[in-house]
């Protein structure tokens, strides 16, 4: 039985400095610190253009205490292909090569390197933080945005696709870690990477990042907004790995108990203003379906 | 010809706080922590730091009680609405007009 | 030791006995064969570098990118619309200070697709920051590869070696390979001062404001313009490094001598022809035939594209009395892009030739040695009548009806 870290457990060590760029209540800002709490100092990143890139700082100063690349938006699992590379000719293979990316440069324009480096069965860990449009560039929609959300390019009407799911397509490559984590649940995601660091090969976390500005709360509520997505069961903790697919922390503490409906969760947020009720009765369905099948 | 005399200038970035400035002055509320309703300070003892694990820019201390560092903190007030035991509050910044002149100074 | 193959083969050896420590490896016609060349290598135990089997070119840049900036040795090879594709990596590389190599056979661009020779490709990235040479046979193609390696570690600046699709790449031709020995003695071990590094931790290639600011120590640091000034001042200064480097090659295995340009017959020239890559080869049987019925004609080999030898230039052809570029590339609604920047080198000239561009082989368009004659024997003979504006050789379908 793994043990679970526990916030009086976790390192106080911080590899983030503060008075970075990050928007206050930044989802991403948890996310990232957690992270880099879990890999430590013996650590690579690589990084493409997403909100991370202004996090991490301006030229010539970097908020991130470790080495990073920062690469083209196309690029990033290619390029930390390119690390691992570098690192198993220079035998020093117990360097972390993490790839830290958005949902954009991991599931539209970063699909295809993504996909090659799961492939080839590179050995990288992939986190990718899902704050569910592209948001450096000011909210416009990506693969990732969920069906009827309000984005700059997705207005009035929002968004008439729905979410891709990223996961299930790199679950397709059959690699020997997968996991999807939240904002809303650090110490989950602080257990994740240190469990995904200790696995050869390709490993990937996908991570449910709430977005105050792009998502339309108030900074405060972060963690409510990415707890209220796990706790309806729209977005759910897993991993998955040798030894099969199991839900992880919260969501597995909401087997066989009630979920909160999902227009608990859309009436939080700006974003989903043009759901229609018709929408939110299909989509509550959906989950239902999902969590019919988890059984 | 030695590869020194080429090359000198990339774009290479050294770790440091403040890349965003003072990231206080962003602030139109600061959190203020209650001792007297603070876990940890209260009891004296390592418990709770909910403030501290979620704190997006790392600002708050995991220390008995816990620090927050005005000169960076963004005042988002995630540790005002996650605290379990209600010990933080946002407080509008401009009562605290003598201390940022003071800083200022 | 000597061996007789293709020109894909000769540069993949160049790259074997640079030990190269990490290749990316894309498949496109007509480069393939040097790519798999190297998974040959690497497979049989003969070359020590991680093979990396990528999902297209823009990737195979990114791991050389990567890779390069954790301070390993890197390789790819492309052609036309693998090069294009690499196009935003390209810049990367130059801009970043990256000392990658890269072969490109040149090939034709799409739309509409062609496999065949021309220019087009490599012509295409002229202005990116990446320092061009231009090998006319296999020899010079293993040669130039390894030069290549220790050019780009020197300066930091990436460099694209071309050489002809097809007509060299696989046209077969005896060629000496250097000895590992010398060549380790020729080109040191890679080790760069900056690199991924988690014991001196640095954030590569962020955002960058237009003006400068202070670093973390409150000093001055260099901004985006003076990064890109310090490239273009580097490429420039790259000259005189591949002079350096051209020698040292010379000394220790007897060739070479002719880093910028490689003339033929063009010292007592009246009037001298000038292109990139093999066509300056074939060139020399339309000189020899022209100089025997006492034409002064000269063909000149330009091996180095970019930085572009403009000193070298004026020195080698003002005074001449004409000058004809042909050239297997143009930027379209102008003129060749290496006539215009031969004209330009040229402009500041007081004893100015006249000079005169053909458009030829585009496609991989077959240049008939019959054509060449005909047209260096009109410009020898009238180069006032030539004007400036692009004759192209070979078109046909020209009069319908």
């Amino acid at each position: 039985m793994e043990i679970k870290t526990r916030t009086l457990t976790l390192t106080e060590e911080e590899w983030v400095h503060p008075g970075n760029r990050a928007c206050a209540g930044c989802g991403l800002g948890i996310v990232y610190r957690t992270a880099l709490k879990a890999l430590g100092k013996n650590t690579i990143l690589v990084v493409p253009p997403s909100c991370l890139t202004v996090l991490q700082g301006l030229y010539p100063i970097a908020a991130t205490k470790l080495p990073c690349v920062n690469v083209t938006f196309a690029s990033t699992g290619a390029a930390a292909s390119g690390v691992r590379a570098a690192m198993r000719a220079l035998k020093k293979e117990k360097v972390n090569v993490v790839a830290f990316a958005g949902d954009g440069g991991t599931g539209d324009i970063g699909i295809q390197a993504l996909s090659g480096a799961c492939e080839r069965g590179e050995d990288i860990l992939y986190i990718c933080y899902d704050n569910e449009a592209y948001m450096n560039t000011g909210v416009q929609r990506s693969g990732t945005t969920p069906q009827g959300v309000v984005t700059t390019t997705t207005p009035i009407k929002g968004k008439p696709q729905v979410k891709k799911d990223v996961p299930a397509i790199v679950a397709a490559h059959r690699i020997p870690y997968l996991a999807t984590a939240s904002a809303a649940y650090p110490l989950d995601l602080y257990d994740k990477v240190r469990k995904a660091i200790t696995i050869k090969g390709p490993k990937y976390i996908h991570v449910h990042t709430p977005c105050p500005p792009g998502w339309g709360f108030d900074t405060r509520y972060t963690i409510k907004v990415g707890r209220m997505a796990v706790e309806t069961g729209l977005f759910d903790l897993y991993e998955k790995d040798a030894e099969g697919f199991r839900l992880t922390d919260a969501s597995l503490k909401l087997t066989g108990k009630e979920r909160k409906p999902v227009i608990d969760y859309f009436k939080t947020q700006g974003r989903f203003k043009s759901l229609s009720e018709s929408m939110v009765s299909d989509i509550q369905k959906e989950v239902d379906l999902k969590w019919a099948g988890y059984c | 010809m030695k590869n020194d005399d080429f090359g000198c200038m990339i774009s290479k970035s050294e770790p440091g706080p403040g890349d965003g400035g003072r990231t206080g002055s962003w602030r139109v509320q600061r959190p203020v922590i209650d001792l007297t309703k603070c876990i940890p300070a209260k009891t004296g003892k390592a418990a709770c730091f909910t403030c501290w694990l979620f704190c997006p820019d790392a600002v708050v201390s995991k220390t008995i009680p816990p620090k927050i560092d005005y000169v960076y903190c963004k005042g988002c007030g995630i540790c005002a609405e996650e605290c379990p035991s209600g010990a933080i509050s946002m407080e509008d910044e401009s009562s605290f007009i003598h201390d940022i002149m003071k800083e200022n100074k | 030791m000597h061996l007789i193959e293709s020109g894909n083969v000769a540069a993949a050896t160049g790259v074997k006995l640079s030990r190269v420590q990490v290749v990316a490896a894309y498949p496109i016609t007509p480069q393939t064969p040097l790519t798999e060349k190297l998974s040959e290598f690497v497979a049989e135990g003969s070359l020590d570098s991680e093979y990396i089997p990528v999902e297209s070119e823009h990737s195979a840049m990114a791991v050389c990118i990567a890779a390069s900036s954790a301070g390993t040795r890197t390789f790819t090879a492309t052609s036309a619309n693998g090069l294009l594709y690499m196009n935003e990596q390209l810049h990367w590389a130059a801009g970043a200070r990256l000392p990658i190599v890269m072969c490109v056979v040149n090939r034709g661009i799409g739309a509409p697709w062609t496999v065949w020779n021309d220019h087009q490709d490599s012509i295409s990235q002229r202005d990116g920051g990446w320092i061009q040479l231009y090998a006319n046979d296999h020899q010079q193609i293993i040669d130039t590869v390894i030069k290549a390696f220790r050019l780009a570690e020197t300066v930091s600046i990436p460099v694209m070696v071309c050489y002809d699709g097809y007509l060299l790449s696989h046209t077969y031709m005896p060629f000496d390979t250097p000895d590992q020995d010398k060549v380790d003695s020729f080109l040191p071990a890679f080790n760069p001062i900056n690199k991924l590094d988690p014991e001196n931790p640095s954030n590569f290639n962020s955002v960058t404001l237009p003006d400068v600011r202070p670093d973390v120590r409150g000093n001055m640091a260099p901004g985006y313009m003076e990064i890109r000034h310090g490239l273009h001042q580097d490429m420039r200064r790259s000259m005189d490094v591949l002079q350096e480097i051209d020698q040292s090659f010379f000394e220790e295995f007897g060739r070479g001598g002719n880093p910028f340009l490689e003339p033929y017959r063009c010292d007592d020239a009246d009037h001298v022809v000038v292109c990139l890559g093999s066509l300056s080869y074939h060139m020399r049987d339309v000189i020899d035939e022209l100089r025997a019925e006492g034409t002064a004609v000269g063909v000149m080999g330009v091996q180095l594209y970019r930085p572009f030898p403009d000193q070298a230039i004026v020195d080698a052809l003002a005074g001449k009395r004409s000058v004809m570029v042909f050239e297997k590339a143009l930027s379209y609604g102008n003129q060749g892009a290496l006539y215009a920047d031969i004209k330009s080198a040229l402009y500041t000239c007081t004893e100015r030739p006249l000079i005169c561009n053909h458009i030829l082989g585009l496609g991989g368009r077959e240049i008939k040695t019959k054509h060449l004659y005909d047209a260096v024997k009109q410009s020898c003979e009238n180069p006032e009548t030539m004007g400036d504006t692009p004759r192209w050789i070979g078109l046909k379908c020209q009069d319908n009806g």
